[in-house]
């Protein structure tokens, strides 16, 4: 299945008689390493299979502990609860909002910076950097100090707004790293055939872009939706999914939690299936185009 | 995933270096001072007070409740497992009143405790905002004097308390910390005491210094708040909360500090969930908690039990109030008062097992007891019969009103002595 | 003219937005805990730094706790995430990014409930203990729940593909003809390995820190679910202090010493090493 990088020397031949050969030492170490991976990325789905088994689970008591049996009632009574209910809509309805606006403002500048020398681009450089290295916490705990200096009390529209903010810087990485593979002659050339700045950006530029800024959008929608140490302290009395997770961990999490994590799950994994098949596609047309 | 394509131009490492090398030039630095200079005025500002006492004066009282009508919707806040639920997530007498009255009851488990309840409303209503709920459920105690203090109670409209005053147990109308019942009336009350799985004990519990038994290191389970931990601890030591002084906190806190490492952990809530899993054997626990889970926990074949020790128990009320801002007060009245019906009270006694503020529903569930059979008839004939559920003289007699230090130099005092015991 | 200006004006909204509602925030923070009074009275601005000294003098046990977890995680990850991506950068062949991917595969669900499935699977009589309790192979009292062991080992699960994903994309970087012209030259294969590849590699394996260490030092959620008394972290001491207590000063001072120690590592790791492979890690 797998095919080792270096080139494969010739069969035992030229080997001295007791050595083994250099092909057969690289299959083994390939095979232990091949075996650790594998290990690994077992141990890595197992609360992943925990969460999608115990969705089944006919279990009568309020901790979904103890296995009682399947049923798929769970996924036919999955909004019974109301709370959790809204905590799923509020998740999902504030990551759409957020990877709007994030797109768009992380977009533009990641292109900006990618394109152009800009005056002061260390300073935003280090901006971005200290956003994705600081703690989660301390730029909670920071936005909820300026909203008590401000009087403003916390909820649904102070959780898009610390979303948007640590989206944007993603999508802005993102997509600058993007632009590192952006050949400018190809815009020079739209421009030198008489189109104007926003017609080569809507025609040559942006196309080539798309991929690096959809990749930017997943992961801007995905943080928002699995961001939970931000927006605990800025949430108030408003609920999102992990923060009711989280909550209901204290008192016994109902299996309506695992069968919306299923199929959050799933969701995701098509999306990025799907950006992929798309992707592929695209470049295969291209290449046939040439 | 990154394209491969990308490799290549990546790989010049002078555009690589222009392109990321980090330079704070000058003009940066001042920048960076001038966002600085913002921030000094931000500096001038504080957080300012969050709220002052309500006026409960009849004519204020009486001039709001004029102006108010019922509405067609409801949003209460209440502790987990805390109504009669159904399966499915239903509330059966939720529903009914839904169906009486038309108003529409959105019902939250928001309350994990006091504490952060308090924490969570706080900041709406400081700012006279509504905060999201109409009708919650405040335990009698610290953060029921702090609600009271800055003003984040709504006086009650007494005309709709009909039922309330036919019904409820006298000792209920005059409680010491909501004379005549301005602000509240009781939801249910309760005992703290002790809840052990016997299978795993080996033995019965009986006092607070059980607690303290090394044979269950690491599978003892105690309260993090500081009204139950600390109150209990001045029993374990012997002294009457109500008596207690200064030096008796600190001794109460030092009995807290040997017992931290046999202590697995301090529970807000879920301490039912651990003793449930089996991840404690023996735990502080409020006395309904232990009954409602043997219910739930039937099917798997759990049977929990709850003690009063004999150093003692703490006695709890909790209380309906309306909270400030209420969109629905009159709808909220409503509410209150059709829970003091005893047939409702008997339906949620049933389920809650916690101590009902109406007499009148013991008779109720012991015929509902003798109508039924087999296991649900022995069910509910120890509901109506536990010192749980309707406690007798004896049994109040065994326990104790927890001391409430007063908000400020005293509470502060209080919670420096024991929040470094569960909060660290 | 409107050339020059068009790239500030792109940069111009999100960098606003970023300055309002990132940078002043941290200001804010230290504003706030420069104050004094509690919830009733108000808080006052009276640039007391006696805060930071009390809560440095109160929680010191926590602060050294969660650096050494951060740590204990950062290592046990890169002795973990770093075979698996030399795997994979090496051996994986077409197939690499669908290996990447089902590394990244768990991270579909909710950090929160994959926190909690830990928690079930780890239960002091679960389908794990449970089951070796049954056959004697473990004292009745056993537990890894609230034990230290537990809150790193979920550390290390939820931080597992920050340290993969840096090493993996500096393992890609590495130009294989090194590697054939160092066998060329009768290198062995530990050889090659420890001359080349490791060093060409460690800028990687630096990124994997920074993504792990600050992250894992500053993180409550894993102590909330899979600790109990003796592994509370710094991040719950914070939470506690502004979600329960409201004690606003105390809470922000905290979190500024937390913040501080960790960002001096982070901008002396941005001066030496530049910012390019984190980012690059972010991005991939």
């Amino acid at each position: 299945m797998s095919t080792s990088v270096a080139p494969t020397p010739l069969p035992l031949s030229d080997e001295a008689p007791h050595d083994v050969s250099p092909a057969r030492r690289e299959r083994t170490g390939g095979r232990l390493l091949r075996v650790y991976t594998a290990v690994v990325i077992a141990w890595l789905s197992l609360p992943i299979i925990v969460m999608i088994l115990f969705g089944f689970n006919d279990t009568t008591s309020r901790f979904n502990f103890v296995w009682q049996g399947w049923t798929l009632h769970w996924y036919r009574d999955l909004f019974q609860i109301p709370d959790l209910t809204d905590s799923l809509v509020n998740s999902l309805t504030i990551a759409t909002l957020t990877t709007i606006a994030a797109t768009i403002l992380g977009t533009m500048i990641g292109f900006a910076m990618g394109k152009y020398r800009v005056r002061g681009r260390a300073v935003l450089d280090l901006v971005l950097f200290a956003n994705v290295a600081a703690p989660e916490i301390a730029l909670g705990t920071g936005l909820l100090s300026l909203f008590l200096s401000l009087g403003i009390p916390r909820g649904y529209l102070t959780i898009l707004i610390a979303h948007i903010m640590f989206d944007i810087v993603y999508v802005a990485i993102t997509v600058r790293a993007r632009m590192s593979a952006y050949d400018r002659s190809l815009e020079e050339a739209s421009e030198d055939l008489g189109a104007g700045p926003f017609t080569t950006f809507r025609l040559v530029t942006l196309p080539i872009l798309l991929p690096g800024v959809i990749a930017g959008a997943l992961l801007a929608f995905a943080l928002s939706i699995d961001d939970f140490v931000i927006t605990e302290f800025n949430a108030g009395t408003t609920q999102t999914f992990p923060l009711w997770v989280y909550g209901s961990s204290r008192v016994g999490t109902p299996p309506q939690v695992n069968v919306m994590g299923t199929l959050v799950f799933a969701f995701g994994v098509l999306l990025v299936l799907g950006n992929v098949w798309l992707m592929r596609r695209a470049r295969r047309s291209a290449a046939g185009a040439h | 995933m990154s394209e491969d394509s990308s490799e290549q131009t990546r790989r010049d490492p002078a555009l690589m270096r222009g392109l990321t090398q980090s330079r704070l030039g000058r003009r940066d630095v001042l920048r960076l001072f001038g966002a600085a200079g913002g921030a000094a005025f931000l500096a001038s500002c504080g957080i300012g007070s969050q709220g002052s006492a309500t006026d409960t004066s009849k004519t204020a009282v009486a001039g709001y409740w004029d102006t108010h009508k019922p509405t067609d919707s409801l949003t209460w806040a209440n502790w987990p497992l805390y109504l009669d639920t159904a399966g499915k997530g239903a509330h059966p007498t939720l529903d009914r009143f839904e169906k009486q009255t038309g108003i529409q009851v959105n019902y939250i488990e928001a309350i994990q405790d006091n504490a952060p309840f308090f924490a969570k409303v706080q900041p709406s209503l400081s700012s006279g905002q509504y905060s999201g709920f109409d009708l919650a459920v405040i335990s009698s105690g610290i953060y029921f004097n702090k609600f009271k203090e800055l003003g984040f109670f709504l006086p009650l409209d007494q005309s709709r308390l009909t039922n309330f005053h036919k019904y409820a147990d006298p000792r209920y109308q005059s409680e010491a910390f909501d004379p005549g019942n301005v602000l509240s009336i009781p939801w249910q009350a309760g005992f703290t005491g002790i809840g052990y799985n016997p299978a795993m004990t080996g033995r019965e519990i009986t006092s607070w210094e059980d607690l303290q038994d090394p044979k269950f290191e690491g599978k003892i389970g105690m309260m993090a708040n500081n009204e139950d931990l600390p109150n209990c601890a001045l029993l374990a030591i012997g002294v009457d909360p109500q008596k207690s002084t200064e030096a008796d906190w600190h001794k109460a806190a030092d009995w807290l500090s040997k017992q931290r490492p046999l202590v697995r952990q301090y529970y807000s809530q879920n301490y039912i969930g651990a003793l449930a899993t089996g991840d404690v054997w023996i735990s502080m626990a409020w006395s309904g908690d232990i009954f409602q889970q043997n219910l739930s926990g039937k099917a798997v074949g759990q049977a929990l039990k709850f003690a009063i020790p004999d150093e003692g128990g703490l006695l709890f009320t909790d209380n309906f109030v309306i909270l400030k801002e209420a969109k629905n007060p009159v709808s909220a009245m409503m509410l209150m008062d059709y829970y003091y019906q005893p047939d409702i009270a008997a339906e949620v006694t049933e389920w809650v097992n916690y101590i009902s503020p109406i007499p009148d529903a013991q008779k109720i569930v012991a015929a509902d007891a003798a109508a039924s059979s087999g296991g649900d008839r022995t069910y509910l004939d120890q509901v109506a019969n536990s010192y749980a559920t309707f406690p007798t003289q004896d049994t109040y007699a065994k326990t104790t009103i927890g001391f409430t230090p007063k908000v400020g130099d005293e509470l502060n005092t209080w919670n420096s002595i024991f929040e470094p015991v569960y909060q660290s | 003219m409107r050339r020059r200006l068009a790239p500030y004006a792109l940069i111009l909204p999100g960098g606003l937005w970023l300055a309002v509602f990132f940078v002043v925030p941290m200001l804010a923070m230290v504003s706030v805990s420069l104050q004094s009074g509690d919830l009733s009275q108000g808080f006052r601005q009276t640039f007391d730094i006696g805060n930071y000294s009390d809560m440095v003098s109160t929680y010191h046990t926590q602060l050294v706790r969660s650096l050494v977890y951060g740590l204990l995680t950062t290592v046990i990850t890169i002795a973990l995430a770093y075979p698996m991506a030399y795997w994979i950068a090496f051996y994986g062949g077409r197939h690499k990014s669908t290996y990447l991917f089902l590394i990244l595969l768990p991270f579909f669900v909710t950090f929160v409930i994959r926190t909690i499935a830990w928690q079930f699977l780890l239960a002091d009589n679960g389908i794990v203990l449970g089951h070796l309790k049954s056959w004697g192979l473990l004292p009745e009292r056993f537990h890894i729940l609230a034990t230290g062991y537990a809150v790193v080992g979920g550390l290390v699960y939820n931080f597992l593909p920050f340290m993969v994903l840096p090493i993996y994309v500096a393992l890609e970087r590495i130009d294989r003809q090194f590697l054939e012209a160092a066998s060329d030259l009768f290198a062995s294969r530990s050889q090659v390995f420890l001359r080349i590849v490791l060093p060409l590699s460690l800028p990687g394996v630096f990124a994997g820190v920074i993504l792990t260490f600050v992250p894992a030092s500053s993180d409550y959620v894993n102590a909330t679910i899979l600790g109990g008394t003796g592994q509370v972290m710094i991040g719950n001491i914070i939470e506690t202090l502004y979600l329960t207590n409201s004690q606003y000063p105390q809470a922000a001072a905290l979190s500024s010493i937390l913040l501080g120690a960790l960002l001096l590592g982070i901008f002396g790791y941005a001066k030496a090493l530049g910012t390019r492979d984190v980012m690059d890690a972010t991005a991939a």
